[in-house]
């Protein structure tokens, strides 16, 4: 999964990251933008087919248990955002049987949830999608959002509390059970063989139980029997992924996913981060199993030059601030853009998950844009190749746990 | 004057995971693909039934401390494979079964509220409760719920639920661009829920859906459950489809609903029915009796006698007589996850009555278990059926069924083809929808959003 040196780049992977209207906290006042049907089918349907026309790998989609808050642990009370949100593996399903190709992750909030349920969601959502489906994994640090589930309690942090050990402590605690998490959602999907449906007339017999896998995790935070109520999803393992910063994350990523996001600001810091990842999944024993990193990027973009900073600071002045973000915000050409992820691309990553500022301009900038500069350098597709996520990221449909015999890559039954 | 007409209600339950199922035969499909589940809703509108129906079970089954494997095993989660047919639908309403156990509040709320934004109001629910740790070794909550607990969790869960969907009123959002207001009040969402089972405050995160709320059904038969589906559901998704039994629990559950401040048409009685069409009567007996025996095999039958004998019975001949050995005392513990085993209260009374019906009769076991629990509820020539079903419900046996076909995914099909037609010519069966959402097919108003003072000030 390294990128290409000199010569020739090695096909990029391209993703996008939808939220609302756009990462910009003014987005939904930009022209052409539909505020006020964030909550429909319709336009969940029209922004992801709009990413399925580009050829995109997926989208992820984004989701919290709680009201958005431009607080980084509690709530605004602002009303001049976008504010209220759907389910995203519902947002997920509902687009699922009106696009063919493009993969979908949507967020799941490890923290307040169960296993089991998330486990046959996502493999409900694979065989809804014929295989495209992954999931984005994410922690809630939040006390407001315990409180709306009354299970545990999570201490309130300020901004100053972040960089306590206590908040350290508590990071680290959320991060094991996700990976416990990803472990026992992984674990329900590999439960069935892909050959345990047998329907044997003779013998009477639906299934063959030996080839139904309890899983019997123990865990600190939750046991679970298995196996799944839902057969191996088509893709065998759906996608996992998950957004890392430095330190406990990474664990998370080099232990559990199949993509990384991570957040460079410029080439030197893509390196490290890179070789950072790696050290985590070696030290994790997965050196020789496929990774993606992908890089994280704000963007607005603009054909004239000038035009895309512009109108960032046109929205920056309508929300009173400007905007920053924990990833580069770029503002520029497609042409620039390009260049800027395949010379990151020669830095080791292996794909760009980029989050339009205002989805309304920026996705088709993306897709209209970005798209054909990148098709133009021979380093993006120009046709869907593979009909699942794993597929077109180049990841083998993986031997189920549970039965060491079954050949690496083989097809479904 | 004569009564007018009540109208029927239809819907389609997709085959589950029981032995009403048949996955022997030619015709069955995949009970798993999705094609499978959008020809199944596609059909269920295209004969305008009001709504599609999902049960769920969340643990496989086991019998003898093995996975149960004569059956249909394996099944989607509800939310997600509802949601992913409100894109292959417009009008069919889309019913859950989801557990009040094993979930919390929150999200179930979030998640049916989703649900409705992306069907455009046709979302419904049918409340179970869960009882056994034997399906808690799946979750973080694991463990046993004590029988007296059950129904009060289950309330207060859709109590909390239903402040949740109401702590929107469905007016907030304003996206203003001009001015930038996007939301007109800061505290959309806020909610304070302090009870014995559940102890939550905050914002709820999904706005006020196009129903207001999922429509509410309840399944179960106790009293309890009883008073609950008064007090606080839609429908009853009830197990009474003849005439007698049916007209019996219609009037007891339609009765209680004075005392809770509601009127006949605010709670639907809607029983489980099965069904085999022919060309003629007799052909469809003949079908009928088919059907049963592939439904209950030798081995199905053994295994079913474990549900009341509560033993091991894999020694018994299914072609010879029941057992002399009477039911084991005690909880079931040779066969796990299954609804049916509570409803058999008194096993021993059981195992005597159907001893002196299997002697009366001269049947042998198979014999004898496809004559409890094999009969289908309408067997008959397409104009039988319409006329049992028009019958049943003028008789207000019901308010309408929820069909449960034997073969999947075409077993709807020929109901829609020949039956629906029939009951639209008499006239007691829409020809096409007239509204949007579950609740205008059910005539069911929309509830009003939750007065201003329950809310909590700012």
């Amino acid at each position: 999964m390294t990128g290409s040196h000199e010569g020739h780049p090695s096909p990029l992977h391209l993703a996008v990251a939808l939220d609302g209207a756009g990462w910009h906290p003014a987005a939904w006042r930009e022209p052409g933008a539909r505020p006020r049907d964030l909550l429909t089918a319709e336009y969940w349907t029209d922004v992801v087919t709009e990413a399925e026309r580009g050829l995109l790998d997926f989208v992820t989609l984004e989701d919290g248990l709680a009201l958005q808050s431009s607080h980084r642990t509690q709530p605004d009370e602002r009303t001049d955002q976008v504010r209220g949100r759907l389910d995203a593996v519902l947002v997920a399903a509902r687009v699922a049987p009106l696009t063919r190709h493009i993969g979908l992750v949507p967020t799941v909030v490890a923290t307040h949830t169960e296993p089991f349920h998330l486990s046959k969601a996502i493999a409900t959502l694979d065989y809804v999608s014929t295989g495209r489906a992954g999931l984005r994994i994410r922690v809630s640090r939040r006390s407001h959002e315990a409180r709306h589930f009354g299970r545990r309690t999570i201490p309130r942090l300020g901004l100053d509390d972040l960089d306590t050990p206590a908040a350290h402590e508590l990071t680290a605690e959320l991060f094991a059970e996700a990976a416990d998490y990803i472990e026992v959602v992984r674990r329900l999907w590999d439960s069935w063989e892909d050959d345990a449906e047998i329907r044997d007339v003779a013998t009477g017999r639906f299934v063959d139980r030996d080839k139904l896998h309890y899983i019997d995790f123990k865990g600190q935070h939750f046991n679970v029997k298995g196996p799944s109520i839902t057969p191996r999803p088509p893709q065998g393992q759906p996608v996992v992924s998950a957004l890392a910063h430095p330190g406990v994350p990474f664990q998370l990523v080099g232990s559990s996913t199949d993509i990384g996001y991570v957040t460079p600001h410029d080439t030197g810091q893509a390196r490290a981060l890179v070789t950072d990842i790696r050290a985590a999944q070696a030290t994790a024993g997965r050196a020789e199993e496929p990774l993606h990193i992908f890089g994280d990027l704000v963007v607005f973009l603009d054909d004239a030059p000038g035009a895309a900073a512009s109108r960032k600071e046109r929205l920056d002045a309508l929300a009173g601030h400007p905007y920053t973000s924990d990833a580069k915000v770029f503002t520029g050409t497609p042409g620039q853009l390009a260049d800027l992820l395949l010379e990151w691309q020669r830095a080791g990553l292996s794909g760009f998950r980029l989050r339009p500022g205002a989805i309304s301009h920026d996705l088709e900038a993306i897709t209209r844009g970005l798209v054909p500069e990148l098709q133009r350098r021979g380093a993006f597709r120009t046709a869907y190749e593979s009909g699942t996520l794993r597929g077109l990221l180049g990841l083998p449909r993986p031997a189920n746990r549970y039965a060491p015999s079954e050949p690496e890559g083989s097809p479904r039954p | 004057m004569s009564k007018p007409l009540k109208q029927i209600h239809l819907a389609a339950h997709f085959p589950g995971v029981n032995n009403t199922t048949v996955w022997s035969d030619p015709e069955a499909g995949s009970h798993i693909e999705f094609a499978s589940f959008a020809h199944f809703a596609r059909t269920a509108e295209r004969a305008k039934f009001d709504f599609l129906f999902l049960a769920e079970g969340l643990r496989l089954r086991e019998q003898g401390g093995k996975i149960y494997d004569l059956d249909v095993v394996g099944r989607p989660d509800t939310f997600t494979v509802l949601t992913a047919l409100a894109a292959v639908t417009d009008r069919l309403g889309l019913t859950g079964t989801i557990n009040s156990t094993f979930n919390e509040p929150y999200e179930v709320a979030r998640q049916f509220a989703s649900l409705d934004h992306l069907s455009g109001g046709r979302s419904a629910w049918n409340v179970v409760t869960s009882w056994d740790a034997f399906t808690g070794e799946n979750f973080r909550r694991g463990g046993f719920l004590p029988q007296d607990e059950r129904y009060s969790r289950a309330k207060e869960f859709l109590d909390t639920a239903t402040e949740l969907f109401d702590s929107w009123h469905g007016d907030e959002i304003v996206a203003d661009q001009e001015s930038g207001v996007f939301l007109e009040d800061a505290r959309a969402g806020a909610f304070v829920h302090e009870g014995q089972h559940f102890d939550i405050a905050g914002q709820f995160n999904v706005p006020r859906g196009p129903q207001g709320r999922p429509v509410i059904f309840q399944a179960g038969d106790s009293e309890e459950g009883r008073e609950f589906a008064a007090s606080s559901a839609d429908a009853i998704f009830s197990r009474y489809s003849t005439l007698e039994p049916g007209r019996e629990f219609y009037a007891d559950v339609k009765g209680r609903l004075a005392r809770h401040g509601r009127t006949p048409d605010q709670l639907l009685i809607l029983p489980a029915a099965t069904f085999v069409l022919a060309d003629t009567d007799a052909e469809a007996q003949e079908l009928a009796h088919e059907v049963r025996r592939q439904q209950v095999s030798g081995q199905t039958a053994l295994r079913y006698l474990e549900h009341v004998w509560n033993r091991d019975l894999s020694g018994y001949d299914p072609d010879g007589p029941l057992p002399a050995i009477d039911p084991a005392p005690g909880e079931n513990t040779v066969a796990r996850g299954r609804a049916s085993v509570r409803s058999h209260r008194d096993p021993l009374a059981i195992a005597r009555e159907w001893r002196e019906r299997a002697a009366a009769e001269n049947l042998t076991i198979r014999e004898l278990v496809i004559e409890t629990t094999g009969r289908q509820s309408f067997v008959g020539s397409p104009a039988t059926v319409a006329e049992t079903i028009n019958a049943l419900v003028q008789a207000d046996a019901a308010d309408g069924f929820i069909l449960v076909p034997h073969i999947t995914p075409g077993g709807l099909d020929a109901f829609a083809d020949t039956v629906v037609p029939l009951l639209q010519e008499r006239g007691v069966f829409r020809h096409d929808y007239t509204g949007t959402t579950l609740r205008d097919h059910l005539g069911l108003a929309e509830p009003a959003a939750a007065p201003a003072t329950r809310r909590v000030a700012s």
